[in-house]
């Protein structure tokens, strides 16, 4: 009955974690992976984004839900949020390479989750660059993404180890092959969020502070710090918004969707505690019809319930007793 | 999940000496459960075991934080219930809650620990006796029983153990009850941590005439909460005592929840 720390780790790092999203179905027959095949589409002069599966983390996707960012340089191309298994970070590192002609010189990890981080082994450590922030909750939660990831991408994860970023980024602007870098090192998605704008073509890589018609995740969230990071990233002047999740977007209309879902969320689930719902019935609201383009909009919703009832009790509901 | 490997090898040699007669009897799993006749034959004493979609087991579409799953069960389109046992099969702790509604609605919430991906199920059983069972699978990673509670890690149960917080919520006739503790809710299948629950809740009004009333197990989730659906107006006072005999106490009056819900 001996529990190794690693099992116990593991289920910590899960009830912390509350992983990406696993989808229940799919855990069982699947041994085989197939193999990735990501796609490159040109958005701005030298900019190229790579669409992930607006899906939850599954075996049919091989945790490909995330989206992948490359920028060309003079010097050699930039990769933002290399995927979720080291073979897709070496599928978009022979993308990358094959659209630019140039190698890849620096990756930006823009936070922990895995879906855009664990790709980082496809690449040379020294080059992989994130917030400290972000080092420091991959260190506490990597193992604990790795034990769930294989149990549900299995061999798409064949090879994968967690990959700790190697260079702090710190905020402000940087010049990378003449390209014009901003960096701002924001929170509230996760306690480290990068945001990345490229100043030629007003590009802005929102990371997961920003997503577009897929609803947002908030396994590490603090609602209030995610609102205010999306009015510092309003403030940014910008042409395109490539969100962590979804299409691009070049109608300022995703910074926006983004926040009215998670203000909505927020006074639902406020209003839920208040009026004595229980956990799944708060699950079960109905979600706004404003909201009906959103996809997996019950599931987060959900998995939303989940990361913040049971502490939004322990505040709202008043102490009694003794 | 170290422990399920231990512990279902044992459950399956006895389910493979149970007795014919009564597997004979039960109807065939839908969930297609290799626990269901082993669970079946310990808890469904003293009546017909009937499936029955009357039963509504709400589940999230995934357990996201195995520790912490909340399940809700309604029975409220049977009548005559007398007993509602939430269990999931493949749990080391099976049952989770037993509850009685004497005077209340066969509905309750709550949130349990889950090992693995496992059936969870509520049987309800009539006043005569037969049993209406419902329920479906949800997914878990592992580590939910077999991992040590968050304040056990944090290492503060001990300062706010029993604390209750809560209230009520009345329409004039019946009356929502939301309460929880400040409980590890140890299961004793973590190493040198010994088994340590809340094993009764206990729903007076009043006059002191039990309303509701509930046995509690260590698959019940840390800082345990409930919700229950009492046929009363009126203050109702909650009780609840642990496996080493203390007890926590408090009053629900419905004036809390009317605060809550206008905002004061
Ligand atoms: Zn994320």
């Amino acid at each position: 009955m001996r529990l190794s720390r690693r099992t116990m780790f593991a289920g910590l790092g899960l009830a912390g974690v509350g992983l990406a999203g696993l989808a229940p179905a799919l855990v069982y027959a699947e041994q085989f992976a197939g193999t990735y095949n990501p796609q490159a589409e040109e958005v701005a002069d030298g900019i190229w984004m790579v669409r992930g599966a607006d899906e939850p983390i599954a075996f049919a996707n091989g945790g490909a839900i995330a989206n992948t960012v490359i920028i060309a340089t003079n010097d050699g191309t930039i990769v933002v949020d290399p995927g979720p298994s080291l073979s897709y970070g070496k599928a978009i590192r022979a993308l990358a390479e094959s659209v630019t002609g140039k190698p890849v010189i620096r990756v930006y990890i823009t936070h922990l989750h895995p879906d855009h981080s664990f790709g980082a082994g496809a690449f040379d450590a020294g080059i992989v660059h994130a917030l400290s922030a972000t080092r420091h909750d991959l260190e506490r939660d990597g193992e604990g993404f790795s034990d769930a990831l294989f149990r549900v991408l299995a061999d798409w994860m064949k090879g994968t180890t967690v990959v700790l970023p190697q260079g702090d980024v710190t905020a402000g602007k940087t010049v990378i092959g003449g390209r014009k870098l901003q960096l701002f090192a924001l929170g509230g998605h996760s306690s480290g969020d990068l945001a990345i704008l490229d100043e030629a073509t007003g590009t802005l890589i929102g990371g997961d502070l920003v997503f577009h018609d897929r609803a947002p995740a908030t396994p590490h969230a603090n609602i209030d710090g995610w609102l205010s990071a999306l009015d510092t990233l309003e403030g940014v002047p910008h042409k395109l918004v490539i969100p962590g999740h979804g299409p691009i977007d070049s109608g300022n209309v995703a910074i926006p969707q983004t926040r009215d879902w998670l203000s909505w969320l927020d006074s639902m689930l406020n209003e839920a505690v208040l009026s004595g719902m229980d956990m799944t019935e708060a699950g079960a609201t109905e979600i706004p019809a404003r909201f009906a383009n959103i996809k997996v909009a019950r599931y987060e919703l959900q998995r939303s319930v989940s990361h913040f009832y049971p502490g939004l009790e322990a505040e709202l509901l008043p102490m009694v007793g003794s | 999940m170290r422990l399920i490997k231990t512990i279902l090898p044992s459950a399956a040699s006895v389910l493979l000496a149970a007795s014919p007669a009564l597997a004979e009897g039960l109807p065939a799993d839908p969930l297609g459960s290799p626990m269901w006749e082993y669970h079946a034959e310990k808890l469904f004493t003293g009546g017909p075991v009937v499936f029955d979609n009357r039963v509504k087991v709400i589940l999230p579409v995934i357990a996201e934080d195995q520790h912490v799953v909340p399940v809700t069960v309604d029975a409220r389109k049977l009548d005559g219930v007398k007993r509602i046992v939430v269990f999931a099969d493949l749990n080391p702790i099976p049952v989770a809650i037993d509850y009685r509604p004497m005077d209340a609605a066969p509905f309750v919430a709550t949130r349990i620990k889950l090992d693995q991906r496992t059936p969870v199920r509520a049987a309800v059983q009539l006043e005569d006796g037969s049993w209406h069972v419902a329920g479906d699978w949800i997914d878990a990673a592992g580590g939910g029983c077999s991992a040590p509670p968050l304040s056990r890690v944090r290492g503060d149960w001990a300062d706010h153990l029993g604390e209750m917080r809560g209230a009520a919520w009345s329409d004039g006739n019946s009356t929502r009850l939301r309460f929880g503790f400040r409980h590890p809710m140890d299961t004793g299948l973590v190493e040198n941590i010994p088994a340590y629950n809340i094993e009764t809740v206990r729903v007076t009004d009043a006059e002191g005439r039990e309303v509701a009333s509930m046995d509690v197990y260590g698959s019940v989730a840390e800082d345990p909460a409930f919700t229950l659906v009492v046929d009363r107006d009126g203050p109702m006072e909650v009780a609840a005592r642990d496996t080493s005999g203390l007890e926590f106490a408090g009053e629900l009056s419905p004036a809390s929840g009317k605060r809550l819900s206008s905002g004061q």
